[in-house]
Order: C-alpha cells, then structure tokens, then sequence
C-alpha cells in the first residue's frame, strides 16, 4: 500500500469517528474513538514513511484563481506528523473509558476527531492560505474543547485564549503576507527558492514576528499566560492532546520559516532563541513549583519543555549562521527529538491526571496523598512520566536533555565570544531547570501518591478503568523505549535534519550514541542493563545475607498520641524553601491574621494566607489592557450612533479619498 | 583489573569515612572510633530485623535498591585507577550527575512516603539543596569539558592542560562546594546529628532501619567517594595510570590512596573549622559558588582557551 493509502485511510477513520460520534448514542458512542486511534496507526506508517524522505503533494484545490488548497508533506512535516499520531493513539484509546464521564459526548467526538484533523493540516500545509486556515480552525475547534465544561471559569479561560491565540496569529498573517509579497509566491517551497531576494530588515521583522505569532501557540514567555489556564480547563484527555502535541504546531512554523524558508539569519537570531529558551525553561519550571492545581503544574512545564526545545533550535540557527553544519545538525537532532519526548511524557502526564481527577474529583494536591495504594497503575504511569520529565536515566527525558547538553557545550566552537559565553550559560540553566524540575516532580508524585489521604476524596479512590490504563501503559513504554533506542528515533529525525542542515550531525549509534566531533558517548540501553544487572546483584546479595523479620508498625509520631494527614508535609511547605530563595522572581505574598482571647499568648484562631505575584500578567498585561480599555473609551466618542454623524464619516472619508487617493 | 576498579570504590568506601571521621576526631582533641568502624556499623544494621511503617508504599521499599544501584551504577562510568575503563564509553560526566539524581529523587520521594513531618522536611530541603548545587557543579565540570572538547571522563582527564591556571583553580574552588554540599556535610548539613530542625540527609533516612538502613548508608558512603574521585580525574589526573599495565596501576593506586587521604584531610578540616549555617544562607555560599563557576569560564575564554 502506498503512502497516500494511509494517509487516506487515516483521515478516513477519523472522518468517520467524527460522524459516528454524533450519530451513535449510548455505550457505541464512547467506542468511537477506536476509530481514531485506527486512524492514527495509519497516520503513524505514513508518518514514517513521510519522515524517512518520501514526498508527498496532493493535487492542489483551487478555491478562487489566486488561491488555492494545496497539500504538501516533507521529513519535517513527517516527523511531526508521527509525534501526533503517536500520541492520538494513546489518547484514543484513553478517550473510550474517560469520555464515559463527560457530557455532551457526541460533541467531544466530533470536535475530538476535528482537531487532531486540523493538527494534521497544520504540519501538512504546502501554502500559506491552507496554513492559515487549518491554524484558525485548529485554534478554534481547541477554544470549543476548552470551554467543553461551559462553566465560568473556562469561559474566562476560553476568551483569554482566543485572544491570545489571534493576537499570535494576526503577526502570522503579517509575516506570511510579507513573505508573500517579496517573493511573489504563496506555497513554501515556491517562497524557499525566491528567499534570497527579501531584504535584511524584512527578514528580521519576520523572525521578530515569527518569535511572537508561534511562541503564542508554543508558549513561550512572555506569550505564555493563556497556557497554564486554557490547558487545566479543557477535559484531560484534550489537555493531552493541547500540550503534548498542539503547541508544537508552533515550533514546527517557527522551524518552516526561519531554518527552512528563510534559510539561515544573522549569529543574533540564534542566540536570541537560545536566550528566550533559557528563560522559558527556568522560569516556567519556577512557577510550576508554586502550581498546587496538578494540571496547571503541568501546563506549566509544558512552557519549561518548549524552552527546552528551543535551546537546541537556538543553538541549531547559530551553528547554521556561522556555517558550522554538522554542529546545527547535532543541536537540531537535540531539539527536534525533545519534542518528541515531551509528546509522550507531557501527554502521559496528562492522562495520569486525569485518572486522578476522576477518581478523587479534585485537582487541588493538597486534597490527594496515598493514591498509589487504590491507584497502582496510575501511580506507576505517572511515576515513569515523572522521571522522564525530569530526564532521569534511563529514560526518554535524559537522551533528548543529554543531547542538549552536547549541543550547548559546542557552543563553545562558534566563533563570537557572545555564543561561547551563552551557550554554556544556557548548559546551566538547563541544569537548575533540571534540578527544578525534579523538585517539582518529588512534590507532584510524593503529595499526590505518596503518604496519608489527604481527603475523603483521596481515601474513596479508586483505579481508572482498563483503557485508560492501556492508553497510559503505551506512552509509559514508550518513555522507556525512546529512552534506550535513540538510535531508532535518531533515524525518524534524521532525515529532516539532513534537508534542514545539510548534515547529519556525525552521530553515530551502534549501541552507543556517539558525537564524532567531541568524542563524548551514551549508551542508554546499557545503562539500563547494567542497573538491572547491579539491581539483581544487590537483591541477591541481600537474599544471601539471611532472612530477617519485618515488623509493620505506625510512622515514628515522636511520642505524639498518634499522626494525622494533617501533619504530614504539604505542597505548600514543600516548596517553601525555593519560595523564599527565588523571592525576588515570585515577589510572595503572605498575610497572617491572629484573633486573640488575651494577647498575646492565647491565641484564638490563625488565618494564613499566601501567595505569589503572577509577574508578567501584573506587570505586562495589566497595564496593557488597561491602555487598550482606556483607548478603546477614547474611541467610543466617535460611536455616537447617530445615523447622521455615520453619514457624515462616510462624506468626510469619501472626500479625503477623492483628495489624496486619486 | 580495568573491570573491576569500580569495585575499589564500593569496598573502601565505608573506610574513607571512618578516616574522615578519625581524621575529624585527631582535630578536635578526641581519639574518635576506629577507621573500621562504617564496616561494623553495617553489618550490624544487616543483622538486624527492619521496622517499616504501616504507610508506606512499594516506593519505599524500593527506594535502598534503587539508590545503591544509582550509586553503583554511576561507579562503573568513572576512572578510578586507569582511564581504560571498559564502562567509561556507556556514560559521560553527564550521564553520571543524572545518574545520581535518579537516587536522590527516589530518595525524596521514600522521604514524602512514611507520611511524617521529618521525611517531607529532609526531601523538601534536599531538593532545594540540589536546586543549588547542580547548576553550579554543571558549570565547573563546562569549564574542564569545553578545555577537553569532551564531557567524557576519561577524556577530560587525559586533556586536562588547564593545570593550575587561574580558571582551574576558580572552577575547583566551586566544584569542592558542590561536594560539600552533595556529601551532606558542614556547612551545608551535619552528617552526626539528627536534630530535627536542623538535619536534611538523615531527614529523609529517618524511618528506615535494618539493612535498608545500612543500603542507605552504604550508598552514601559510595557516593561521597565517588565524588572525591571525579574531583581527582578532572582536576588533578596527574598520576592516574593511562594503561592498565600493572607497574603503572599500582603507581596509580599509589597515588589514588594520597589524592583520597589528601580529600579526607581537607573534609575533615572543613568541618572542623566551620560552624554549620543556616538553611537560608545556604544560597549565599552556593550562589557565590556558581559566580565562581562562572569566572572560571569566563576566564578560561579571556585566556584564549580552545
């Protein structure tokens, strides 16, 4: 069968997920989304099949005679198309337990099928008209699944999302049009040929343009703040798809247009990313520790990711500006393959919490602990996502992160003092993002599995239901193996990387992946082997060393009548420590009210209450909507709406016209 | 021989801890335990029955095994008496920092898992502590890799031509503070006490016994010299065996016993001499740390370094 095949058959499938959904009614209904993860085998085949160099363009769709639908698929798109269908398949199958418990289940299949269709389009798009318009459908069709739960906090989220989301793609339109203009073509590759010709300044205002109108859709900071609320809002097994896949739509434009159409800019150009990517990450990272809401803590490590993302993109463009090849070739491999990564760990995430959600319906941690004991699977899944996310070995995590490292360390070969001292900086914040991250993850997996219940709700938990376990089960393999079989995904990368660089990085894999050019080496699987290997040697040794009894008996409660849940460490005194050393970022807040019935020793009752100013929406976006609103009051003076006075406009404008125009 | 140098770490390990503590002890005017002393420790916390809380999960259980195997598994990537480590391909400085987060994270997490205020207390500062000290350790080892073009170990320590120049000296000032502050020592933590206000490591270990226990400890043990040891491979390699020729090993292990005695003496005089400070002001001390990693890189780069 050949590649259009699939990709036929798997639109097909979701096609029809998408109508059975609304069609059939009762248990069928959740059985529909067998369909999409049928599909998105399909997609996963022609995916690879895509990503490995074949190419693919469907005969154009004209729409009028200057514009047209035209279809067009490379490595790059391949390459993104696996990552998506990967995790549709698991969230497909997820989605036929989860959705049993959501209304309106006809809607979330329709709009579940359509979205992951306009993801598609996006990564497929071979002009900028069907670009745009498979991104506004993608961004609109997700603004319906985040106010899935029509209540008014996803409304809120819903408007502050769109809003964000159009503001990002105005600059795109802006860009393409630019584009468009000094090349005189509207399809990619047409645009590719002709980039030579656009002058130096237009191909900084559309890099500019670029950071702002993708780095929306991937949320970078500052264009961030819609993340953290539009993604918790939506029902889980679409926070999944949103954060796992939807906002790399916005590093694969960011990719189209500056290492593929545009070519390579300025040293600057990377060096900025490199730079924005390092604050991503340590920042994003730095709230999420603050987030007790566990899908908001993850949102927020979805921007951590994408920075993470960006420091191997940033350091790909700076190579490539300085000619250094297969150095861009190593970072890209760096970056592309952390996009994966964090495909399946983010998204497995997701799923896990989403169990919980469903089985203690709350999202608030403080509420949860002891979950590992009514919920082992989940825990389990959830513990292997957080690892990865952490890039502990051996793990995907790791491999992307290590590659990172390698990439950033090369920095040091560029030739401007700038990229030599900003590349290893960016190798440090990546290591405090890292160690971030793990103690966020300590938190999120320790306060929610581990300990006593915090809750009723926790207590009454019970385990998901056995497609949700199987679609966790996959991503969590998946963690594993794209952890200890780099070489496999090196080979899914590759290729694209060659048609982006030129190169193929000089890594080599034979059991050991290895950079030629500095000699450095990882060997994952054996990592892996010998743990197990040193793992079962420490089992025996204990085994030959003779049994001994186990006595259960309560925690050691220092002479206390016995422990409550309540005494049990806290997400909130958890992150304390961090809270106080990184004040000069949180700017914390703390109140503390004392009623006394004879001060000042007898105490009545204490109120704490503390928080963290949130600082780019106090200090970024307030005072801008505050400008706009006032702006917008200006100009209502102009709305009288007085036919006459609107009459008078018309006659004002038409003459001014008449005057300059002609 | 080259196969089995990781094992010189994990047999002397407990030792170099009693020298420590025997070394801290001639400082303070006390004639202190013998230098056998860890061994005995240990094996009368194998003997022992264990007492394991009624709250606590398979993670705790698992926990000992995971990180004896972080520790012995991150033993196994490095030189120890000859930079032909058969090991030395499967991971590089980077893999091995990693390798020992993934012990210090289960660690935390056994910590959050007894459901008492002293485990979350230790994890809690643990992980803060971590948060601290890996960028800045990250950043010293950069200097030593960028001088080798390499994070391999055994590369950095053939390369290491950066000797005793201005930017070494800056990057090893640093790198010792990481080390303190990863062995859980003064002034970062107190290894002899379990004050509840004040202990961070013996925090987390506080609901274990029996021979979890002693796997705890041991892998402590095995981590702190482990620690010396890479200090020794990237910034004093000098006499570390190049072949695994035996005149040259038994050189080398000449010199390794003098490098790992040279370590004891200095841990043993940092802690004697210093008071432990408080938990906040540990970011002072760290933070001044990492501007000496800092100015090590930025100098090895004035300096014209490759």
């Amino acid at each position: 069968m050949g590649i259009e095949n699939y990709f036929a058959a798997g639109i097909f499938f979701f096609l029809l997920g998408a109508v059975m959904s609304c069609v059939l009614s009762g248990k069928a209904q959740n059985y529909t989304y067998v369909l999409s993860a049928i599909g998105a085998v399909n997609l996963i085949i022609a995916g690879l099949y895509l990503s490995a160099g074949t190419l693919i363009s469907v005969p154009s769709i004209p729409i009028t005679p200057a514009l047209e639908f035209s279809f067009q698929g490379d490595a790059l798109s391949g390459f993104f198309v696996t990552v998506i269908s990967i995790l549709t398949l698991a969230v497909s199958i997820y989605s036929v337990g989860y959705t049993k418990n959501i209304g309106n289940q006809g809607l979330m299949g329709f709009l579940y099928n359509l979205f992951i269709l306009s993801m598609y389009a996006v990564v497929l798009s071979g002009n900028i008209i069907t670009f745009l318009i498979s991104w506004e459908t993608m961004s609109v069709v997700s603004y319906f699944l985040v106010t899935f739960d029509r209540d008014e906090k996803s409304a809120k989220a819903g408007l502050l999302y769109a809003v964000m989301t159009h503001i990002g793609t105005a600059f795109i339109i802006i860009l393409f049009l630019a584009l468009y203009k000094y090349t005189g073509h509207m399809d990619f590759s047409g645009m590719r040929a002709a980039s030579a010709g656009i002058p130096k300044d237009l191909k900084t205002m559309i890099f500019i343009f670029s950071i702002i109108g993708f780095g929306t859709k991937a949320g970078i900071i500052p264009f961030h703040t819609w993340l953290p609320r539009a993604h918790p809002t939506a029902p889980s097994n679409i926070s999944s798809l949103m954060s796992g896949v939807m906002i790399k739509t916005g590093i694969y434009g960011f990719i189209r247009i500056n290492m593929d159409v545009l070519g390579h800019g300025p040293e600057w150009w990377g060096i900025t990313i490199i730079v924005i990517g390092a604050v991503s990450s340590v920042i994003g990272v730095l709230y999420a520790l603050m987030e007790h809401d566990i899908k908001k803590l993850l949102a927020y490590h979805s921007i951590e990711n994408i920075g993470i993302i960006l420091l191997g993109i940033g350091s790909s463009m700076m190579f490539g500006s300085n000619g250094m090849y297969t150095l861009s070739a190593i970072a890209l491999i760096a970056g592309l393959y952390h996009t994966l990564n964090h495909a399946i760990f983010k998204g497995l995430l997701f799923l896990g919490a989403g169990s919980i959600m469903h089985a203690t319906h709350t999202k608030n941690m403080e509420d949860m602990g002891g979950l590992i004991k009514p919920m082992p699977y989940t825990g389990l899944f959830f513990l292997i996502g957080s690892v990865s996310i952490c890039a502990l070995p051996p793990f995907n995590g790791f491999v992307s992160e290590w590659l990172t490292y390698q990439a950033l360390l090369l920095g040091f070969n560029a030739p401007s003092i700038t990229s030599k001292i900003i590349s290893p900086l960016g190798g440090a914040a990546l290591a405090l993002t890292g160690a971030l991250a793990a103690a966020c993850f300590v938190k999120a997996f320790g306060i929610s599995f581990l300990g006593v219940p915090r809750s009723p709700h926790a207590q009454d938990a019970k385990e998901s239901s056995a497609s949700m376990i199987v679609g966790m089960a996959i991503l969590a393999v998946l963690c594993l193996m794209a952890g200890i079989f780099p070489g496999t995904v090196i080979g899914v990368i590759s290729p694209s990387v060659i048609a982006l660089t030129g190169s193929d990085g000089n890594i080599s894999y034979n059991g050991l992946l290895s950079i030629g050019k500095t000699f450095s080496s990882l060997a994952p699987a054996a990592i892996l082997i010998s743990m197990l290997c040193i793992g079962a040697a420490i089992a025996v040794f204990i085994i030959a060393a003779g049994k001994r009894k186990t006595v259960y008996a309560d925690s050691w409660d220092c002479g206390m009548p016995s422990l409550t849940s309540r005494m049990q460490y806290t997400a909130t005194a958890f992150t304390k420590p961090i809270r106080l050393i990184f004040k000069r970022i949180y700017l914390p807040k703390r109140e503390l009210s004392i009623s006394y019935i004879l001060k000042p020793l007898f105490v009545r009752s204490l109120r704490y209450s503390g928080e963290i100013t949130p600082f780019f929406e106090r200090y970024m976006y307030e005072p801008l909507t505050a400008f706009i609103r006032s702006a917008a009051s200006k100009a209502r003076m102009l709305q009288s709406g007085n036919l006459n006075l609107y009459l008078g406009y018309i006659l004002i404008t038409l003459m001014l016209l008449l005057i300059f125009g002609i | 021989m080259e196969y089995l140098q990781f094992l010189i770490i994990i047999l002397f390990s407990p030792l170099l801890n009693g020298i420590i503590k025997k070394f801290k002890a001639y400082m303070q005017g006390r004639i202190g335990p013998g230098i056998f002393q860890p061994y005995f420790d240990l094996i009368r916390l194998f003997r022992k029955d264990m007492v394991v809380s009624v709250v606590a999960s398979w993670i705790f259980k698992a926990t000992p095994y995971i990180v004896m195997t972080s520790v012995i598994a991150a033993s196994l990537i490095i030189p120890v008496i000859t930079l032909k480590s058969p090991f030395g391909m499967i991971g590089d400085v980077i893999a091995l920092i990693y390798i020992l987060a993934l012990g210090r994270f289960f660690m935390a997490l056994a910590g959050l898992d007894t459901g008492t205020a002293f485990g979350g207390e230790g994890s809690s500062r643990e992980m803060t502590v971590a948060v601290l000290v890996e960028p800045m350790m990250m950043l010293s080892i950069f200097t030593a890799a960028v001088s080798a073009g390499s994070t391999n170990i055994a590369r950095i320590a053939e390369t290491q031509n950066m000797l005793y120049s201005p930017s070494h000296i800056l990057a090893l000032a640093a790198f010792i503070v990481a080390v303190v502050a990863e062995t859980g020592r003064i002034p970062v933590d107190n290894p002899d006490t379990h004050l509840e206000l004040t202990m961070i490591h013996e925090g987390m270990l506080l609901e274990y016994s029996g021979r979890y226990l002693a796997l705890m400890e041991w892998a402590h043990y095995i981590k702190q010299m482990l620690l010396f040891t890479i200090t020794a491979d990237i910034f004093f390699p000098a006499g570390i065996s190049y072949t695994t020729e035996i005149y040259g090993l038994v050189l080398s292990t000449g010199v390794y016993i003098l490098k790992m005695l040279c370590f004891a003496a200095t841990m043993a005089l940092i802690e004697s001499s210093r008071a432990k400070i408080r938990f906040f002001q540990l970011p002072s001390l760290l933070g001044g740390a990492f501007v000496l990693a800092l100015l090590s890189l930025v100098i090895h780069i004035m300096m014209g370094g490759k």
